[in-house]
């Protein structure tokens, strides 16, 4: 009877989403192709997408040291660099917050943190906070993963990492891996968006 | 031997019993459709939240201020279980509050969120308000004067 109700509450959600208009003309779309950016790494220096010559694409991950949805999900993001990064999908991990609301998300307090969890990947400051609201990022963590084409970086998934943010050996779907593996194998991503819980993007 | 009793009686405070009913998304889904003629005013929050922590005095605030004009609020927390007894609770004591407080424990975020309103990205803090089958729904944070004036739309007929 759960089944059946989950089942048709499903059916509802998709039955409702067919008919309502997506009034959001913030931020990219599946498709849209992605800017590239120059953001401060925990080690100083100056990171852009450009950077990564041999890259297929990225896992463009915005995240940050204070909300717990971001934190439960630190190992996850730092696995996906693992095991991406060498097939050409490496984590860029950026940081959207305005410190002066959040000042647990200083640059000190993102080096700290990536050294606590061992980070193998990229964690840059959106500094001026004029990267995000590009990407239409409103909340950590967000991801989307980029293809690079002739044409540039192109939208390819935008959402959540998995399906169960509070405990990661409960995940039955793995959005973000699926996504990733399917463009390595030239398919179709099944599900290219999805919507994930987070901490609101501090201004 | 009465000393002892006294102390164990103020340890115990924090741990009083607040109720807390706790929900699945199927389970809090009749709290966001009630066919009656109360304005419904649903927040989402968690403890951790600074701008839901910053607005929920607001929310509190209403819910006195409008009891009269059938103005009814839900606070439907979304802290992680682990901190119910740690954290959650601890807070409704600390602030009494007045409004009802649930909490919604659904781990298939990429369904709810969509479920509760199609445009929600899932950013915290947000608010639903609805009467009958007039709702509207909105991922922002509130001043209390914008919040009244978002009430005021739904008292009026």
């Amino acid at each position: 009877m759960k089944t059946l109700k989950l089942f048709s509450a499903v059916v509802l959600v998709f039955a409702l989403s067919a008919f309502t208009i997506n009034t959001s003309d913030k931020g990219y779309n599946i498709g849209d192709k992605a800017t590239d950016f120059s953001l401060e790494n925990i080690d100083g220096k100056m990171v852009s997408l450009s950077d990564y010559k041999d890259a297929k694409g990225f896992i463009v991950t915005f995240t940050c040291n204070t909300c717990p949805y971001a934190v439960a999900y630190e190992d996850r993001i730092e696995a996906l660099n693992k095991k991406y990064a060498s097939q050409g999908f490496p984590v860029i991990a950026i940081m959207p917050n305005n410190i002066d609301v959040k000042p647990g998300d200083n640059m000190k307090s993102m080096q700290t943190r990536a050294k606590e969890k061992g980070f193998t990947f990229p964690y840059l400051m959106d500094k001026d906070q004029e990267i995000y609201p590009q990407y239409g990022a409103t909340k950590t963590p967000h991801i989307y993963v980029l293809e690079k084409t002739n044409d540039g970086n192109v939208v390819r998934y935008i959402g959540a990492i998995d399906d169960n943010y509070q405990d990661a050996k409960a995940v039955k779907v793995k959005y973000v891996e699926d996504a990733v593996d399917a463009l390595l194998k030239g398919e179709t991503i099944k599900v290219a968006e999805t919507k994930a819980i987070g901490c609101s993007i501090k201004v | 031997m009465k000393q002892f009793f006294l102390f164990i009686l103020i340890i115990g405070l924090p741990f009083q019993d607040v109720k807390l009913e706790v929900y699945d998304y199927d389970g809090l889904e009749p709290l966001l459709h009630q066919k009656d003629d109360k304005v419904h005013v649903v927040n989402f929050w968690a403890t951790w939240c600074g701008p839901c922590i910053k607005e929920l005095p607001y929310f509190e605030a209403v819910n006195e201020k409008y009891k009269e004009d059938q103005v009814d609020v839900l606070l439907v927390s979304l802290d992680f279980p682990s901190k119910y007894e740690t954290a959650l609770k601890p807070y409704i004591k600390k602030h009494q509050l007045k409004s009802k407080v649930v909490a919604l424990n659904d781990t298939d975020q990429n369904r709810w969120i969509a479920a509760i309103d199609e445009n929600w990205s899932g950013a915290l803090p947000a608010t639903i308000i609805y009467k009958g089958d007039k709702r509207q729904f909105y991922e922002k944070s509130f001043t209390q004067e914008e919040l009244e004036t978002e009430i005021k739309q739904f008292l009026k007929k």
